[in-house]
């Protein structure tokens, strides 16, 4: 099995997996990051309360986050078609990867904001801040290292979602698993290319957990 | 002297699901220019609301504030916002940022106020060198002590060139030495720079050490003010003659035979008057408390005696007592 062509066809694997999860939540962020700023900005105690916006976004995020991203991934086949062209292949799976993680994401950035010190928020509103400085210099600021965690999560979970779309021909190692492992019986290369997602989470969550913590000036010495 | 702060009519609401809070009621009081003004209350009085009022942190449910005649209740959003770079706060657990080292912390309100990058980092270590810390610009705040952050904190709510300084319990989380250090620093700035300072406080201490005013506030209500010597000399509402009597070992309970409260002025320490008056009446009184505090820089002793049970021993003594030109008040209704 351990061919040229097995090999090669792994490695590209690799890349595309890389790919779809990379561009999947570049893509996601672009959405969620906005929408999770808005959920706390929005909030019953929060600098701008906003019930009808934030009930919406709520909503919203709730509802996405509800659909198993295999039901999803075959729901918008319709829209990744507008967009890309076609349905299958790793460039067309960005699509189902950006819309089911956004929601996600906007929870994880809800989560990392609301842990900033209101005390230091207020402190802001008392020099005289608006809510765009409060927003760019306190909480994006204030918050960098959970944001930082979160996106780690987020990445590693998008890979798992990624390999899962493989079953509608989404490329990646995740294709290569079920066309070898689950439709040829080639138990093999599906083993491996199990032990090479595993290995892509451990060091995208071994760069996440350096960059946030050399980034935290909260800890001492 | 110029009025600063006008607290008109004031009265803040907190509703909530099943229950409505009216954390502070009909508050009226002038602040004036240079003046260290001490409110003063138990916790849940309602004084961290009252201040957060000032700049309009907390928007009132009635009334209004006036900084330097200017109604805050009639300002747009970035009138307010500009008035809020003139009426500086610091508070008790600092809220300095985290991420920033001390001298980007200083530079942030002038950030705000779009001052340039270099002056505002000239200014951040001219504030520095005020407040004494010059060698930790790049520190962060997790490195500092307490002490240390408040410093930072003050060194920042000066950028801007404040009128008023308010402060939230901005020692009370500190210790004695370390808070003395603070209130001294504060006093420095309000001499130097004749800024106003408001201070919030639930310490008498903190009052005695450096307020010209005080306010009382108890249960949402103004209960009494004036100066500090006024008020620790001549109590009149039981909020203040509380926080007056207040001790380290708490307030202290009287009950039984007459107590009086005799308030010693500079002139008055000079005569031993209570052993002249143990010899006068040849009798003995007990003394109950006694202490000397130290309001802005003259001495005070106040005490507290059990007068003997015979009516005219203790009449006598009173009138020996007033006699001497000291404040005599008898507590025998007080109770803690």
């Amino acid at each position: 099995m351990w061919d040229k062509t097995t090999i090669l066809m792994l490695i590209e694997g690799i890349g595309a997996t890389l790919q779809m999860t990379l561009m999947s939540t570049l893509m996601a962020y672009v959405l969620g990051l906005p929408m999770g700023i808005a959920l706390v900005v929005t909030a019953k105690k929060g600098l701008r309360p906003n019930p009808a916006a934030y009930k919406l976004l709520d909503m919203i995020a709730n509802i996405v986050r509800s659909i198993p991203f295999l039901i999803l991934l075959i729901l918008v086949i319709p829209l990744t078609k507008v967009i890309i062209g076609k349905s299958y292949g790793s460039t067309a799976t960005i699509v189902p990867l950006t819309i089911a993680a956004a929601p996600f994401i906007a929870r994880l950035v809800e989560s990392s904001l609301q842990e900033v010190d209101k005390g230091v928020i207020e402190a802001a509103q008392s020099m005289g801040a608006s809510t765009k400085t409060i927003i760019l210099k306190v909480l994006l600021v204030e918050a960098r290292t959970s944001l930082i965690v979160g996106a780690t999560i987020a990445t590693g979970t998008i890979l798992g979602y990624s390999a899962m779309a493989g079953v509608v021909g989404g490329g990646g190692l995740g294709d290569i698993a079920i066309r070898y492992g689950y439709y040829r019986y080639e138990t093999d290369i599906m083993l491996v290319t199990v032990v090479l997602l595993v290995a892509l989470v451990q060091i995208l969550q071994y760069i996440g957990m350096k960059l946030s913590k050399k980034l935290d000036k909260r800890i001492t010495g | 002297m110029d009025t600063i702060i006008q607290i008109r009519d004031l009265g803040k609401t907190f509703t909530g699901k099943d229950n409505t809070v009216e954390a502070l009621k009909n508050i009226n009081l002038d602040i004036h220019k240079g003046e260290i003004y001490g409110i003063i209350g138990m916790s849940g009085a309602g004084k961290s609301t009252l201040v957060r009022c000032l700049n309009f942190l907390e928007r009132p449910t009635t009334g209004t504030v006036l900084i330097e005649g200017q109604d805050l209740s009639m300002m747009n959003d970035a009138t307010l916002r500009k008035t809020r770079t003139q009426v500086s706060m610091i508070f008790q657990h600092f809220n300095l940022l985290m991420q920033r080292t001390v001298l980007e912390n200083i530079c942030f309100p002038m950030e705000i106020t779009g001052y340039s990058k270099k002056d505002a980092k000239s200014r951040a270590m001219e504030l520095l060198e005020i407040v004494g810390l010059t060698e930790k610009a790049q520190a962060y705040p997790a490195q500092l002590s307490g002490g240390q952050k408040q410093r930072v904190a003050i060194a920042r709510a000066l950028a801007t060139n404040p009128k008023i300084l308010l402060c939230d319990e901005a020692t009370s989380a500190l210790d004695p030495t370390t808070t003395k250090a603070i209130l001294k620093l504060l006093k420095e700035i309000n001499e130097k720079y004749g800024i106003t300072i408001v201070i919030i406080t639930h310490e008498m201490s903190v009052v005695q050490e450096i307020c010209t005013h005080v306010a009382i506030i108890e249960q949402g209500e103004l209960a009494e003010y004036g100066t500090v010597e006024d008020v620790f000399t001549n109590p009149h509402t039981d909020a203040a003659k509380k926080l007056v009597f207040q001790t380290e070992q708490g307030v202290l309970h009287m009950n039984g035979k007459r107590c009086i409260r005799i308030v010693f002025n500079e002139i008055s320490s000079f005569e031993p008057v209570i052993g002249n008056m143990v010899l006068e009446c040849k009798a003995p009184a007990n003394i109950l408390l006694a202490d000397t505090r130290n309001i802005n820089g003259i001495a005070h002793g106040q005490m507290i005696l059990q007068l003997p049970e015979e009516e005219h021993l203790a009449n006598k003594m009173i009138h020996y007592l007033l006699e001497r030109k000291l404040t005599v008040e008898e507590i025998d209704d007080y109770v803690g």
